[in-house]
């Protein structure tokens, strides 16, 4: 059984007003166990309602969304738990900091689950250790931290709540390389040591290209679902919703038109760049070129 | 959730009450209010019934955004109508019941007050839906310059409604955030004792008033580094000009009150 399965999903914001709008559009999704997905999509495809209903904080027009087979609005009881079990980071999360410690801040949602208070010691350690978080600002305020630090701080208070599943939209929003490439390996150590499952929404499609499945939402409703290399092959219907392949594949293409024998599926720079130098050896090898 | 909010919003659109100036506007929403206040007969009430259904339909305002904005209203409209039904004194009893009292006079001022708060209020959710925030408040600094020469800073007062009404929707947006962003962390808003709603309420009062002062900082910067020193002697991009249609708008309005009065003096 999936972990997550969505129905038949429909949200219509403001129904019945000027201002009717429908943000997502007779849905289904269902993401698996240990799965790492990325949802892209254009501003305004729906994308951040979507993930909203994961975790009960919008309750949708139409449609179900089941945990484990189980309806997560069923009953008071079955949100509360669908928040403990679907762990929800949204953008900019550092703007949600408010206690007066680093490590009260990080303990805010295990506090929330009821979990005695060795247990929320152990989480919150275990949390910031693995955003790389050193115990020497748990007593600092939150305000304090530089910019890369807050968002570390910010994530780690929603892993402290130990989710089934990860979701995340935009984590690396306004970071630099350095710190997007930092984060995204912190990410995916924790998934790898917990077996985690993670969705993944984002603009960029580097980062897409990382993920084992790939969504694409336009208007409410998923339109290609499926690797990576599947979802990045129909670069022209991606180009026709505007989106843009991942650099790597892109540069690839234009190597491959101007005559370079490159092997098909080159998205992400690591691949690439070992392509290219696997080219570059057989070169040399074949004598001067 | 805190979306459907319609208090002073503003609809757009292109109908003739749209384009009047804004201070016509203004000056005719405060005669309609002046007016409510002089009616004195069933009649007056009528007319001005009348006069708000006929911009509502110039305005192409759907009576149902009217009545949505009324709602939060219910309390003060029941408690008035309560008050003046019960402890109007009075001889001509139409229910009578040991200590309770109903009169015929009672009655007769419940109905007219609730009347009035209805036109009051609705009339002046007129003004917000068919004119932006920014035309009312170049409206109203307009109408208030004269102010200026007792010193009153007509223009920083402008400026400062202008922003605070702009940084409304922002503030809503920004509590929806971090509302939704705290409920994911297990944050419970709607149980417990009110001792614990309260506490509840500081996760996300602390995030709001941070992001709040650091809005405003950005804003100032933002102001300076676009050389912004005070109101003396700027320049508008958009210059308002009275027309013919806020003439003809004056005209109906004077009519609108002699009627009120005629009424008022008939005792119709």
């Amino acid at each position: 059984m999936s972990l997550v399965e969505i129905r038949g999903l429909t949200h219509v914001y403001s129904r019945g007003t000027p201002f009717e709008k429908t943000a997502v559009a007779d849905l289904d999704l269902a993401i698996d166990r240990g799965q790492t997905m990325a949802l892209i999509g254009h501003t305004g495809s729906g994308k951040s309602t979507l993930i909203s209903h994961l975790n009960a904080l919008l309750k949708p027009t139409a449609g179900t969304v089941l945990l484990d087979g189980e309806d997560i609005f069923a009953s008071k009881a079955s949100i509360r738990a669908a928040r403990a079990r679907v762990g929800v980071v949204f953008q900019y999360p550092e703007y949600q900091l408010f206690e007066e410690t680093v490590y009260d801040d990080i303990a805010y949602g295990p506090k929330n689950m009821k979990l005695d208070t060795a247990e929320i010691d152990r989480r919150v350690r275990q949390a910031a250790a693995a955003l790389g978080l050193d115990e020497a600002v748990f007593q600092q305020s939150p305000l304090e931290l530089s910019g890369g630090q807050k968002r570390r701080a910010a994530i780690a208070g929603v892993l402290a709540m130990e989710p089934e599943l990860l979701v995340l939209d935009e984590p690396t929003a306004g970071l630099d390389p350095a710190g997007r490439e930092d984060l995204l390996r912190t990410l995916f150590a924790w998934r790898d040591e917990r077996d985690a499952t993670i969705l993944l929404v984002t603009h960029d499609m580097s980062i897409a290209g990382r993920c084992g499945r790939v969504a694409v939402m336009a208007d409410g409703r998923i339109v290609m679902d499926g690797t990576p290399a599947e979802v990045f092959a129909r670069d022209g219907e991606l180009a026709s919703i505007g989106l843009a392949l991942p650099d790597a594949a892109i540069i690839a293409g234009l190597l491959r038109d101007a005559g370079v024998a490159l092997p098909p599926s080159l998205y992400t720079v690591d691949r690439l760049a070992d392509a290219i130098l696997a080219l570059w050896a057989e070169k040399k090898e074949g004598g001067p070129c | 959730m805190l979306k459907d909010i319609t208090l002073g919003q503003y609809f757009p659109g292109d109908t003739p009450v749209h384009r009047l100036d804004p201070r016509t506007k203004l000056v005719l929403t405060l005669v309609y209010i002046v007016a409510i206040f002089l009616v004195g007969s069933w009649g007056g009430y009528a007319l001005a019934a009348a006069a708000l259904a006929a911009v509502t339909a110039l305005a192409h305002i759907q009576p149902k955004a009217l009545i949505k904005g009324l709602k939060p209203l219910i309390f003060i409209i029941v408690f008035t109508a309560v008050l003046n039904l019960f402890f109007t004194p009075g001889e001509d009893y139409l229910f009578r019941w040991k200590f309770i009292k109903i009169t015929w006079t009672g009655l007769d001022r419940a109905a007219a007050m609730v009347l009035r708060v209805l036109l009051l209020v609705a009339g002046t959710f007129l003004l917000t839906y068919t004119t932006s925030p920014l035309a009312i408040t170049d409206g109203l600094e307009r109408l208030l310059s004269p102010l200026k020469k007792l010193h009153v800073p007509v223009y920083e007062l402008s400026l400062m409604m202008c922003i605070a009404l702009r940084f409304i929707p922002l503030l809503i947006e920004e509590t929806d955030r971090i509302m939704s962003a705290q409920k994911a962390r297990g944050a419970d808003l709607e149980t417990g004792t009110l001792a614990q709603r309260a506490k509840a309420l500081l996760p996300l009062l602390i995030p709001l008033f941070v992001s709040s002062f650091r809005r405003a900082d950005e804003l100032a910067t933002a102001m300076e580094c676009r050389c912004y020193n005070g109101g003396q002697g700027r320049t508008r991009m958009k210059q308002l000009h009275l027309s013919v249609r806020d003439g003809i708008a004056f005209v109906l309005g004077a009519a609108f009150v002699a009627g009120v009065i005629v009424l008022r003096r008939l005792g119709i």
